[in-house]
């Protein structure tokens, strides 16, 4: 008889997927239709405003499309941490995990930078409707990029054990998931919130 | 197998039967609370501003001198529905019977993620903890309904901190669902046992998918909502808040908002949770009526389909709860249009049940005559949703006591129906015990009896023009005339409640005095009944391999009138 703690990381189920993937996805079908949702009362809600800030008339698009560089570069070396669990190559798994945190890291500091130019000038959530949502969104997406890097600096001190590519080696690929479904979401609030 | 220990083994356990077995309990005794709090709405009903001595020195501020003022009628007929829905009915029907059943019935050790699991059931009462801190907090609970429709819930002026709680609340149990949600899922489709393919699964099993995947892609609207309405009310945003509102003479900063958007995310969500409590309890009946019939299930796939569509077309009918806000008409017609289709996999369930009894061998046992109260309860509580579906007749009874009554012939009358069903049917199993059928029958006809005595009069007075939460409708000289029928209500509602009492009776006695129940009491067919009664952690010696449909009753040229799911016929 199988076992679940077994089964959970490996193919032996009924349909052959690993359960720990399918339940990664089912969640990641979930943070769907919380952002859908999110996503969705900012169209709204601009629908019915006269006014909304015209793009780069607020928000500085170089700084956005410099963090949208450096998430998406991120991804890059997230996958690429991914492919090093199938080469069996444990340094290059933890190089291109760190550097997926520092990039991770990179963006959230940017992020930093940008809300402190708008709380100099002012801006906070409940100033005006716009500021509400821009904050709103960039800061549940930001909380994300936060769960990404803790999942990330977890797995990352867990390659450090013996035995990890045998009994902790998925993990890379459940938390890579994540990390790209975040990424995803930004690409999203991106012109959003910034270009249109 | 070492023994874990006993706070291992029953607190911090991760068998999803302990788990099982812990939303039982919760959400009964919160059911029970939810259930007092409705006696003291009765009470208000029945004889207005009448004291009740006794209150006064429990709610000194909302009962002073033991009569009600209206600000604690709000907060009463508020936390009723929170609770019975957030607390009471969703951890009942998916919290209990998912995580006890969808193991069992699909041949599984347990669930994919039992820590997971034993998550979800912990994040439960700390949700519940929070949303009831709001009794002991200044201004008392929330008091906007369970609907917490804004400006009113959206602003610090016009409710108190119990608003942010019960808000707060209801965020932790959003993730508590996904995660049980998340879990049901994967063990649903991963963990079957050999031979157990979709078309051989029990239809409780069906239910339990189509709402867990209901729960999944729902409750994150929510939660994205609910996050919206605790920024608007701790930040001062102004998502569900317009301009131009004036508090106590006070202009407010805000600008804006939308009051309506709050409505369709509530809604988006609110409306499929209509489903997660009635999928699951339409699941054990679908279980139950084959076995006392000792019949095959008439319409196997029709059923089962039919569960997935209403899942699906659930999503597309939120708006029908907002006819009379001013939405675009044109949007309401397609909104009506969507809403009625559900009454066509409704009425596929509801013709495949009659077809399972027609000829069948009945054996009129408790479950099986809640099951029958089920199935004649929903389809009032069913029709009556098909009236308010329809636009230029929701335009006259919207916000009545007829909705009142529609959806508690659906949630009491079909869930909680289904729930006793349930709870009667696998009680042998989860305690090893059998229920008494004579206290289980005369808990079933009195509380079928003092239902609908409550419930029925509520689609009259709605008739009428009473409107819902009215804390005092003798104030209008035209619903005067409906005081006795009121009084009749609020008796009936005192006995209802009651009755549960003998249930609470039978149910703890028979948990200790019952007579020994082998595995398998009602001589069914699904594979939780080839375990012994309770089943051991791990559930199956060996792995069960499955060999036919959960439902061969009478199987022509068998000795037994049944066949087991393991059993191969030749």
């Amino acid at each position: 008889m199988t076992t679940d703690a077994h089964s959970v990381h490996t193919g032996d189920t009924s349909t052959g997927i690993p359960s720990a993937k399918l339940g990664m996805w089912l969640f990641l079908a979930s943070e769907v239709m919380f952002f859908t949702g999110l996503l969705g009362a900012t169209i709204v809600l601009r629908a019915g405003m006269a006014h909304w800030p015209r793009p780069g008339e607020d928000l500085s698009i170089p700084l956005a499309a410099m963090n949208t560089f450096i998430l998406l570069s991120s991804s890059m070396t997230m996958a690429m941490s991914v492919a090093a669990v199938h080469q069996a190559d444990s340094k290059k798994i933890r190089l291109f995990l760190l550097l997926t945190i520092l990039l991770g890291t990179a963006f959230l500091g940017v992020k930093g930078y940008e809300y402190s130019i708008k709380f100099a000038h002012g801006h906070f959530p409940g100033t005006a409707l716009f500021w509400d949502c821009y904050f709103t969104l960039t800061g549940l997406h930001g909380l994300h990029v936060l769960a990404g890097i803790i999942a990330n600096l977890w797995i990352l001190w867990l390659t450090f054990r013996p035995n990890f590519l045998r009994s902790d080696g998925h993990r890379v690929e459940l938390s890579g998931l994540y990390w790209h479904f975040v990424d995803l979401v930004w690409i999203f609030l991106f012109p959003l919130l910034y270009l249109i | 197998m070492s023994d874990p220990g006993f706070i291992r083994k029953y607190i911090f356990s991760t068998d999803h039967k302990v788990i099982g077995i812990q939303f039982l309990f919760s959400s009964l005794i919160f059911m029970f609370f939810g259930g007092l709090l409705a006696m003291l709405m009765r009470w208000q009903l029945g004889w207005p501003g009448s004291p009740l001595p006794f209150m006064e020195k429990i709610a000194p501020a909302g009962m002073p001198g033991g009569i009600m003022v209206p600000e604690y009628y709000n907060m009463l007929f508020t936390m009723h529905g929170s609770i019975m829905i957030f607390f009471g009915v969703i951890p009942l029907l998916v919290g209990a019977f998912g995580n006890y059943l969808i193991p069992l019935k699909i041949g599984a050790p347990d669930m994919a993620f039992p820590r997971l699991n034993m998550l979800s059931y912990w994040l439960f009462p700390i949700a519940a903890a929070t949303v009831l801190a709001g009794f002991f907090v200044e201004g008392g609970a929330a008091a906007s309904g369970w609907t917490a429709y804004p400006p009113l819930s959206g602003l610090k002026e016009t409710m108190g901190p119990g608003q942010t709680l019960w808000a707060a609340g209801v965020v932790i149990l959003g993730f508590s669902s996904i995660f049980g949600a998340v879990n049901y899922v994967a063990t649903i489709i991963n963990h079957r046992a050999p031979g157990m393919s979709f078309h051989r699964l029990p239809i409780s099993i069906w239910a339990m998918f189509t709402t867990a995947v209901l729960t999944l892609l729902a409750t994150p609207v929510l939660a994205a909502a609910m996050i919206l309405l605790l920024l608007d009310r701790c930040l001062g945003t102004s998502f569900f808040l317009p301009a131009g509102m004036i508090v106590d003479g006070t202009p407010l900063a805000h600008a804006g908002g939308q009051a309506l958007l709050w409505q369709h995310l509530f809604w988006f969500y609110s409306h499929p949770a209509v489903y997660i409590m009635i999928l699951p309890a339409m699941g054990f009946v679908s279980d139950i009526l084959p076995n006392f019939s000792r019949k095959p299930i008439f319409g196997y796939k029709a059923i089962s389909y039919s569960a997935v569509t209403i899942g699906a077309v659930g999503f597309l009918v939120w708006a029908h709860h907002m006819f009379q806000t001013g939405m675009n008409p044109t949007l309401g017609t397609t909104f009506m249009v969507s809403t009625m289709a559900v009454a066509v996999p409704t009425g596929v369930k509801v013709f495949s049940w009659l077809g399972t009894l027609w000829r069948g061998s009945i054996r009129l046992t408790t479950p099986m005559l809640h099951a029958l109260g089920f199935i004649s309860m929903f389809i009032i509580g069913g029709l009556t949703g098909v009236f308010l579906a329809s636009t230029p007749v929701d335009m006259y009874m919207h916000d009545t006591y007829f909705v009142v009554g529609h959806l508690h012939y659906v949630l009491f009358g079909g869930s909680l129906f289904g729930a006793f069903a349930g709870i009667t049917y696998w009680f042998p199993k989860m305690f090893g015990r059998k229920m008494n059928d004579r206290w289980g029958k005369t808990h079933f006809w009195l509380t079928f009896l003092f239902f609908n005595g409550v419930m029925f009069p509520m689609f009259i007075l709605g008739l009428g023009g009473m409107p819902r939460r009215i804390y005092d409708y003798t104030q209008y000289a035209g619903l005067v005339h409906f005081a006795p029928l009121n009084r009749m209500m609020s008796v009936s509602a005192f006995c209802l409640m009651a009755t549960q009492l003998l249930f609470a009776f039978n149910f703890f006695r028979s948990l200790f005095k019952g007579e020994k129940a082998g595995p398998n009491p009602w001589e069914a067919t699904t594979l939780e009944w080839e375990t012994p009664s309770p089943p051991p952690h791990g559930n199956f010696a060996k792995t069960p391999v499955v060999h036919c449909g959960p439902y061969e009753y009478s199987v022509p040229g068998m000795k037994r009138d049944w066949q087991m799911q393991t059993e191969k016929h030749a």
